[in-house]
C-alpha cells in the first residue's frame, strides 16, 4: 500500500510544476508535454496493481453455486494457462462456438465452472457486483501478458469473418452526428482537444490503442477493460448502447487486435 | 445476453452453412455478404439507452456509401449524387439575417455536450457545437482538436470586412451551408450536419456564423 502516498506525491509534484510554469512560463511547455509528464509520474505507482492482486485471488478462490475456482478456465491456450493468453484474444472457442474476447470468455468460464449466470453478469452495471469482479480478473489475466506482443490467431474462418465484420463496424457511420470509430481513429496524428487519438486501422505502437487496455483511469479511479472502453466510445459517438460482450464489441476487438499485431501490451496501463 | 448468444449462434450457423454451400461449388464466389452481415450484427448488438435509440443505427444514403467505402474515396458519380442530395436540404435563415452574437457563438463552440445517452434532452438548446473538439478557432483557446482544419482568421483570410455587404454574400452562404449540412460540399465530410439533423437551431447557427465571420470576433480581430 505504499503506492497511494507515491501517487499523492506525484500529484503534488505536478501541482508544483504547473504553478511554477504558470508564474514564469518563458518558453511554455506544451500541454501535451505536461500530460506526458503527468502520466510518467503516475506510472511509477499504478493502482491497477491492486486490481491485479484482487483478480489473482478471485481466480484461485472457490466461488459460485458450484463452489469452484477459475483455475481450469481455458483462455485459448489450454485449461488453466493464463500466461500469454491475453495477447491472443479475441479468438475462436470450440466449446461455445463463438469468437470471444477476454471479458466474454470470463463470463463463459464463470458460468460453466462456477455456475455464475453469464447473462446476469453481462446485464450488471460496470463497476458493480459481479462486473467489479470481472474488472479485477481482466486486470490479472492481462498482467500475465505484460510486455508480450499481440498476435491474434486468424487461422479459422470464424476469426477471419469477425475481422471483416469488425472492419465494417469500425467504418460504420450513423446516428445524430454521423460518426464512426474511424471519425476519430482512422488517421495518424489527430487530436480531440488535446487528447491524442491512436490510428486503430494499423499498429499504432507498443502500449498505444488496443495494446493500452485494460487500464486504470485516474480521473474516475476505475479499472476499465476493453468492453467498458468501447461502451464509452459508443456513448461519445452518439450511438445506442452496446450489449456487454455483444458481437459488435468482439468484432471490433478482433479488428483492432489483428491490426495491432506485434505491439507490446502494457496492460494494465494507467490513463489520466 | 441469452438472446444475444442465441442470435450469435444462429448467425454463426448461417455463416457456416454459407461456407459449406460455397465449398460445394466449383467456382469460389465470396462465401459471406459482409455488408449484410454487418447490418445484422449492428442491429442485434445494441439496445436503447435514454435518448440514444437503436433507430439511430439506420443509415441514410450518405452515411451508408461513406461507410461502405471503408475510408477510400467514393466514385465520382456517387460523390456528386450525395452532395447534390444534401445541398437540397440547406435552408437559408427565414429572416435573411446570417450573423448573430460571436460571444454566444464562442460559448457554443466550447460546448461539447449533446445527444449522448447521458444527455436528458435532444433539443438544440441542450446541445453544444463541439467545434473546438476538432478545430482551432480563436487564438486564445489552446485546447483544440485537429481532425478538422484550423478556422483561425476564417473571415479575415476570405476577405470579409462586412458580412452584410453583397461582396461577402458567397462566403456567407457557403459558410451557412457548411454548418447546415457539410455533406453538401464534401460527401464524406466528418462534420455533423448541425442544421439538417436539428442539432442546432437557427439562432445558434447565426451565433457560430458571427464567431467565424464578424470582424470583431477574436477569430478575425486577433
Amino acid at each position: 500500500m505504499t503506492r497511494i502516498p507515491r501517487i499523492a506525491a506525484a500529484m503534488l509534484a505536478l501541482a508544483a510544476v504547473a504553478a511554477a510554469s504558470a508564474q514564469q512560463s518563458p518558453a511554455p511547455k506544451s500541454s501535451a508535454d505536461g500530460i506526458a509528464e503527468y502520466r510518467a509520474m503516475l506510472a511509477d505507482g499504478n493502482p491497477a496493481d491492486l486490481f491485479v492482486a484482487k483478480g489473482e485471488a478471485l481466480w484461485k478462490t472457490k466461488r459460485g453455486p458450484k463452489n469452484a475456482t477459475l483455475e481450469r478456465c481455458d483462455l485459448g491456450k489450454g485449461p488453466g494457462v493464463v500466461k500469454g493468453a491475453f495477447v491472443e484474444l479475441p479468438r475462436y472457442f470450440a466449446d461455445t462456438g463463438r469468437v470471444q474476447d477476454l471479458e466474454s470468455r470470463l463470463l463463459s468460464c464463470g458460468e460453466t465452472l462456477q455456475g455464475i449466470a453469464a447473462a446476469e453478469t453481462a446485464a450488471a452495471p460496470f463497476g458493480k457486483g459481479e462486473q467489479a469482479n470481472i474488472e479485477a480478473l481482466v486486470a490479472y489475466v492481462a498482467s500475465e501478458s505484460a510486455g508480450m506482443k499481440f498476435s491474434l490467431p486468424q487461422g479459422r474462418a470464424e476469426e477471419r469473418t469477425m475481422y471483416e465484420l469488425g472492419k465494417r463496424a469500425f467504418f460504420y457511420r450513423a446516428g445524430s452526428h454521423g460518426f464512426a470509430c474511424a471519425s476519430c481513429h482512422g488517421e495518424p496524428g489527430k487530436r480531440i482537444r488535446l487528447q491524442e487519438l491512436p490510428d486503430l486501422t494499423k499498429n499504432p505502437g507498443d502500449g498505444v490503442g488496443f495494446a493500452a487496455w485494460p487500464a486504470y483511469r485516474v480521473s474516475s479511479g476505475e479499472l476499465w477493460g476493453m468492453q467498458r472502453r468501447l461502451t464509452d466510445c459508443f456513448r461519445q459517438q452518439r450511438f445506442p448502447y452496446p450489449g456487454f460482450g455483444s458481437d459488435v464489441t468482439i468484432a471490433l476487438g478482433v479488428y483492432m487486435g489483428v491490426n495491432a499485431k506485434g505491439a507490446a501490451s502494457t496492460a494494465p496501463s494507467i490513463k489520466r | 445476453m441469452t438472446t444475444t448468444t442465441t442470435r450469435a449462434f444462429m448467425f454463426m450457423a448461417a455463416a457456416a452453412a454459407a461456407v459449406a454451400a460455397i465449398a460445394g461449388c466449383a467456382a469460389s464466389t465470396p462465401a459471406i455478404d459482409y455488408d449484410a452481415a454487418t447490418q445484422q450484427m449492428m442491429q442485434r448488438s445494441f439496445r436503447d439507452q435514454g435518448i440514444a435509440k437503436v433507430e439511430r443505427l439506420q443509415q441514410d444514403e450518405a452515411d451508408a456509401a461513406c461507410s461502405k467505402a471503408l475510408g477510400a474515396p467514393l466514385p465520382d458519380a456517387t460523390r456528386a449524387a450525395i452532395e447534390a442530395a444534401n445541398a437540397k436540404t440547406i435552408r437559408m435563415p427565414a429572416d435573411g439575417r446570417f450573423i448573430g452574437d460571436w460571444k454566444a457563438g464562442e460559448a457554443l463552440a466550447q460546448n461539447g455536450r449533446g445527444m449522448t445517452w447521458t444527455d436528458a434532452s435532444a433539443a438544440p438548446s441542450a446541445n453544444g457545437g463541439n467545434c473546438y473538439n476538432c478545430h482551432q478557432i480563436s487564438k486564445t483557446e489552446i485546447s483544440y482538436g485537429t481532425i478538422g482544419p484550423s478556422l483561425y482568421q476564417y473571415g479575415k483570410l476570405r476577405g470579409v470586412t462586412d458580412p452584410a455587404a453583397p461582396a461577402a454574400r458567397p462566403v456567407v452562404e457557403y459558410t451557412w451551408g457548411k454548418l447546415w449540412n457539410a455533406r453538401a460540399s464534401n460527401a464524406c465530410s466528418g462534420m455533423p450536419r448541425f442544421g439538417d439533423h436539428q442539432l442546432l437551431d437557427e439562432t445558434q447557427l447565426k451565433n457560430l456564423m458571427a464567431l467565424l465571420l464578424d470582424p470583431k470576433s477574436p477569430v478575425n480581430a486577433q
